[in-house]
């Protein structure tokens, strides 16, 4: 037994000080990605969801470029973003995704013009790669009460607006008949996915935090019946996809070829994607839509 | 400005923006610009891997390019498109950072893989670009009828016989080629606000199709050489003017609707 504890965990893991914050913080990341994610998938705001993850890219890239840490830009252009496609969002699902994507292709224009100048500055383009594929292991301990403190208020903006949320995202005709304000609820919600996504944009890189967000979501929506039971299971894939990359990128150190460890974020996508597809081996269960709840858990919830 | 290597960037440049008009406008009339955004940026894992093996990064960028069309249309038939191609793309984009991890010196170049290099186009580039560009425009031109009304009027091309998953594959079959030409020269990043900011302006310009690529491909022409010309001069990147120059137009085609709209009432 004691063997193959050393041989899954490579000396050195539990004393490590970084690697406890790793697990700690990407379990609070995942947990707050996968309920926000719920409603993502729902809503099929995948695409907003990644672009406001490229867009906190700008954020980052600018924050390096005058010094501050990057996570304070992750979070401000992700918010300021998020504001804005509301602004000019439309209803329909395709103006909705052609207006995210001038603001994602601005925003990306953005990016290159503060990475190129910081390269002017201090001739080091591994900036650039930090930020969009992140590094887990390199997390200032300054900025952890900060990261935790967001993301909790994030997931609970979720949980307490939970309920005309997901009326709104699955019949927006009922919700407004209701009363239900939905665009201000539409709004808080992608503040909250905002910030959800600057964070998981720190632990494994605005790039890929799309992984944590869409793929335990997704996954949990195709096994779980009803929205909680989906958050729950969804929160549990998230975290376990992210200490078991955590464990096999710390391993993975002394693999070929060369020599210099594989990234944490190959191993969670690798994992997350891996789940989802795992789903599909289960028999199909009698569902019209698949990834989707239906308008009777609406009227449910309601 | 137009030397010998500048004139390759031109050719190369023009290539790339009649390209990015034509396959632009599908993907925005379709509603794929989750697809035309997760494609080429998933390719540059291609060009990650073929450097790492030594192979032509074009190569790399066209297998992944077509992985990631294959990935999206296969994983579409049984779940939501969108959350396919969001997990598409991400696994493209993980394989890719495993890639970059392992080898030494890639960073600087995934930087231009990411935000181009159009300054740096070899003459031996230019003729694979263009022929590209000519095949997967003719490509656009022979499916036209078919993909456009698969399109605009999904039912009705059902009810004609057309596959809707067929011209969904064969479409982002293009659009894989198409990127693992332009990739290269523009990069992932901005090739994508070249295809959106462009055919969405035109869209909000005129109604009729044929117009509205002509549009698109003028637009898409005059942002990239304003682009080439301010940042020959400045020196900034181009993706950044590529960028601002498309979010402009996309603005300003609104307002002209939307001023278009207001009018109308007053003259009727």
């Amino acid at each position: 037994m004691g063997h193959l504890l050393r041989y899954l965990f490579e000396p050195g893991f539990f004393s490590s000080g970084p690697v406890h914050d790793a697990l700690a913080v990407g379990a609070v990341v995942a947990i707050t990605s996968a309920v926000v994610g719920v409603f993502t998938v729902t809503r099929g705001q995948s695409f907003a969801g990644h672009s406001l993850a490229d867009i906190a890219t700008t954020g980052g890239s600018g924050a390096f470029l005058i010094g501050v840490n990057q996570f304070w830009g992750f979070l401000a252009f992700g918010a300021g973003a998020a504001a804005f496609m509301e602004m000019i969002g439309v209803q329909r699902r395709r103006g909705r995704d052609v207006a995210t994507g001038v603001v994602l292709g601005a925003a990306l224009g953005l990016a290159a013009l503060f990475l190129y100048l910081s390269t002017q500055e201090s001739s080091t383009t591994g900036a650039s790669f930090t930020i969009l594929f992140g590094s887990i292991f390199v997390l200032t301990s300054s900025t952890i009460p900060a990261l935790i403190v967001s993301a909790l208020l994030a997931l609970a903006t979720v949980v307490v607006l939970a309920r005309v949320l997901l009326l709104s995202s699955l019949s927006p005709d009922i919700a407004a008949a209701r009363g239900v304000p939905v665009r201000a609820v539409g709004t808080a919600y992608l503040m909250a996915l905002a910030i959800s996504v600057a964070l998981s944009a720190v632990i494994i890189g605005a790039v890929l935090s799309t992984a944590l967000l869409i793929g335990p979501a997704a996954t949990a929506l195709r096994v779980a019946k009803g929205p909680v039971r989906a958050a729950a299971v969804a929160a549990g894939i998230g975290v376990l996809a992210t200490w078991l990359g955590i464990v096999l990128a710390y391993d993975s150190y002394y693999w070929p070829p060369a020599g210099r460890g594989w990234p944490v974020s190959f191993f969670v996508v690798t994992l997350i994607v891996g789940s989802y597809l795992a789903t599909y081996l289960r028999p199909r269960r009698q569902r019209a839509v698949p990834e989707t709840l239906d308008t009777e858990h609406a009227c449910s919830v309601a | 400005m137009f030397s010998g290597l500048m004139l390759n960037t031109w050719i190369a440049a023009t290539a790339v923006a009649v390209i990015a008009g034509v396959t632009g406008f599908f993907a925005v009339l379709r509603g794929s610009t989750f697809a035309a955004h997760a494609i080429p940026n998933g390719a540059f894992a291609g060009a990650a891997g073929a450097n790492l093996l030594g192979f032509n990064p074009f190569a790399g960028l066209a297998v992944f390019a077509v992985a990631g069309a294959l990935g999206i249309a296969g994983l579409s038939r049984r779940a939501r498109s969108d959350v396919a191609t969001a997990l598409t793309f991400v696994m493209m984009l993980g394989v890719g950072a495993l890639f970059v991890s392992w080898s030494t010196e890639y960073a600087q170049e995934a930087y231009s893989l990411l935000f181009g290099e159009v300054f740096g186009v070899a003459s031996d580039e230019v003729l694979p670009i263009v022929a590209l560009g000519v095949v997967s425009v003719a490509a656009i031109a022979v499916m036209f009828r078919p993909l456009m009304l698969s399109s605009a009027l999904p039912e009705v091309a059902e009810a004609r016989g057309i596959k809707a998953r067929r011209m969904d594959l064969a479409f982002l079959l293009v659009m894989a080629l198409a990127t693992s030409m332009t990739v290269p020269v523009v990069g992932a990043l901005l090739m994508f606000s070249l295809m959106i900011g462009p055919s969405a302006a035109a869209r909000s310009l005129t109604a009729r199709p044929v117009l509205a690529i002509g549009l698109a491909v003028g637009i898409a022409l005059v942002t990239v050489w304003t682009g080439i010309v301010v940042s020959y001069q400045t020196n900034w990147p181009l993706g950044f003017f590529v960028g601002i120059l498309g979010a402009f137009f996309f603005l300003a085609g609104r307002a002209y609707r939307a001023a278009a709209r207001s009018l109308r009432p007053r003259r009727a």
